[in-house]
């Protein structure tokens, strides 16, 4: 029922402030949020994936970073989409160093209110959760919000750990997100279908396709990032419970054995004989 | 040595719980299992290697706080180094949170067991199955989430022990409305089998000739991203970079070019037939059989050919 108020609202924004004014004073369920987006950098999807320094660090050289695709086209439009329904804020926060104000940009131009930037090489879950979680402690937010994973460590981890830091619960791998007041009804992927649950804030959500659809910024959102607040704080030390060692890529696979179409018995005999999968 | 396996028991026992107890058990020295709930069949666990099992079966529909408290409490009992979990929604809850409160390094999607040669490092899957990365862990705890059809569940004893445990889980702060599971079909992470499909099908009236070799095969079905974006088939069954990683033991994908997106999602399966009009598919370079042909004509001919086999096999 809420949903249906909160359109009639964007419709009349603009057109007639005292209808606006009036509806709101009519409508007791709206919360206006104040959220928090958690992105990180992630290798641009088509990157050549590579390694150096005797296989211990990711090769960077010609790679393009992006806000990792979870969080920027799930878990921040998401939140962009229930601040232009219902009011409230978004921040975004990232733990990085100063090279990262690239993708921090790219999220203000899509629409975030304002960027916080903890200095610091984030080096592993543990440690960024634990700077994220301060953060969020010291400002108190009503929902908080990360991608599924990101896709280069793909650990799925960050969001956990901030709510386990902050007491919260949280819902994880979140494909559909409806407020109403101060209850969230979610739907999560488990194996094979939907989990349908319901939560009330404050909250951690990690968010998966379905939630939103990608935006892309429009020039007027471009030009408004770049003067858009962004606050860099100190990290508070913190150790790393876990460390990437070495890296290996998968062996090269040998030449594929074409099959001719007409003759499936012999490509089901080589699945069952020499593959040895059937 | 003591390891701890977290075994979600609410919907019956998997294959990834087997899974699961085999590499606790590979781990070497006691294997103990804590679950919740009024599932039946805990005690064959111990087929797989697990000493005896701990219950809160007062615990039904739980949300991820009280997971975490119930298996914090069940560490502490046991004395547990090392807990496992198998790397579904509910490990991916609770393993983190846990990792908070038992200072105890997480390592997610691990593919194999730890190697002790040199401190605590396992291998997991990096870059969305592009790679793979060694992570070691510093602390004394250890969690390791295992990525499913990572390991062979191996029988290795007789039914074990199920003791009621009371795990002071607390309340749920996340309320379970509805699951909806489609009956009777085959989730797609479990699945050692998969016949998948993209736009060469041309519209999901064709779907039937898929299902068809699915079901000979006794396989789950899959697709790619597009085919979902467009509503052809539910984004569930959507594989790759931002669908669902699966890692079977045979892949059939049939009408789909392999972009390297949709690789991420499937590069981790052990053998890849591909089936394409289209001579120049990337997905021809990272298939182990290829078949240049229409489906149209190719998924029939497939089928028949497997029925055939199952018949005389």
């Amino acid at each position: 029922m809420h949903n249906k108020n909160h359109k009639i609202i964007l419709k009349s924004h603009g057109e007639n402030s005292f209808l606006l004014l009036s509806l709101c004073l009519l409508l007791e369920n709206v919360h206006k949020m104040k959220i928090l987006v958690c992105i990180s950098k992630s290798p641009d999807t088509t990157s050549k994936i590579a390694f150096t320094d005797g296989n211990t660090k990711f090769d960077e050289n010609g790679v393009q970073y992006i806000v990792n695709p979870y969080d920027e086209w799930y878990a921040l439009v998401r939140a962009l989409e229930i601040k232009e329904t219902s009011g409230g804020t978004v921040t975004i926060i990232t733990v990085g160093t100063a090279a990262d104000e690239a993708i921090i940009r790219k999220a203000l131009a899509i629409g975030a209110d304002d960027a916080v930037r903890i200095d610091a090489e984030p080096t592993d879950a543990y440690f960024t959760a634990g700077q994220i979680a301060k953060y969020a402690k010291d400002n108190s937010f009503d929902l908080i919000l990360t991608g599924k994973e990101t896709i280069n460590y793909n650990g799925s981890q960050v969001g956990g750990m901030i709510a386990e830091d902050l007491d919260l619960p949280f819902v994880s791998l979140a494909v559909k997100m409806d407020v109403d007041g101060s209850t969230l009804k979610m739907e999560q992927e488990i194996v094979g279908g939907i989990q349908v649950v319901e939560a009330n804030l404050p909250l951690v959500v990690s968010c998966a396709k379905g939630m939103a659809e990608q935006r892309i910024p429009n020039m007027r959102g471009i030009m408004a990032a770049r003067t858009k607040p962004l606050t860099v704080i100190a990290a508070t030390p913190e150790e790393a419970f876990t460390a990437y060692e070495s890296y290996v890529l998968p062996e090269a696979k040998k030449a594929c054995k074409m099959i001719d179409p007409n003759n499936m018995d012999e490509l089901v005999e080589l699945l069952h004989s020499e593959a040895k999968v059937i | 040595m003591t390891s701890l396996v977290y075994i979600n028991g609410e919907h019956g026992l998997v294959k990834s719980a087997f899974e699961a107890v085999t590499y606790a058990k590979k781990l070497g020295g006691d294997v103990i299992v804590v679950s919740s709930g009024k599932s039946a069949d805990l005690g064959k666990l111990g087929e797989y290697g697990a000493t005896k099992v701990l219950v809160d079966s007062s615990l039904e529909k739980i949300d991820a706080q009280q997971v975490t408290r119930l298996v914090a409490a069940a560490a502490e009992q046991v004395g547990a180094e090392v807990i496992v979990f198998s790397h579904d929604l509910v490990a991916k809850a609770v393993a983190p949170r846990l990792s908070v409160r038992l200072k105890a390094g997480l390592v997610s999607g691990a593919t194999s067991l730890p190697d002790t040669a040199n401190g605590f490092s396992v291998k997991v899957n990096v870059f969305s199955g592009k790679a793979f990365g060694s992570v070691s862990v510093k602390t004394a705890k250890k969690i390791i989430s295992l990525l499913p059809n990572s390991i062979q569940p191996e029988l290795n004893g007789s039914a074990c022990p199920v003791e009621e445990f009371a795990g002071h889980a607390g309340e749920a702060s996340i309320k379970i409305l509805e699951v909806k599971i489609p009956e009777g079909n085959i989730p797609l992470p479990e699945a050692e089998l998969v016949v998948s499909a993209g736009r060469g099908l041309k519209g999901p009236e064709n779907w039937g000739m898929v299902e068809d070799l699915a079901k000979a095969l006794g396989a789950a079905t899959a697709c790619s991203r597009p085919v979902a974006d467009i509503g052809w088939r539910p984004h569930h069954e959507h594989v790759g970079q931002t669908g669902v990683a699966i890692r079977p033991n045979l892949y059939i994908a049939a009408g789909i070019s392999g972009a390297i997106q949709h690789l991420a999602g499937v590069n981790g399966s052990k053998v890849i037939v591909v089936i394409n009009t289209d001579a120049e598919a990337p997905f021809f370079k990272a298939a182990d059989y290829g078949v240049l042909g229409d489906a149209f004509e190719v998924l029939p001919k497939l089928t028949e050919a497997v029925k055939k086999f199952k018949a005389s096999h």
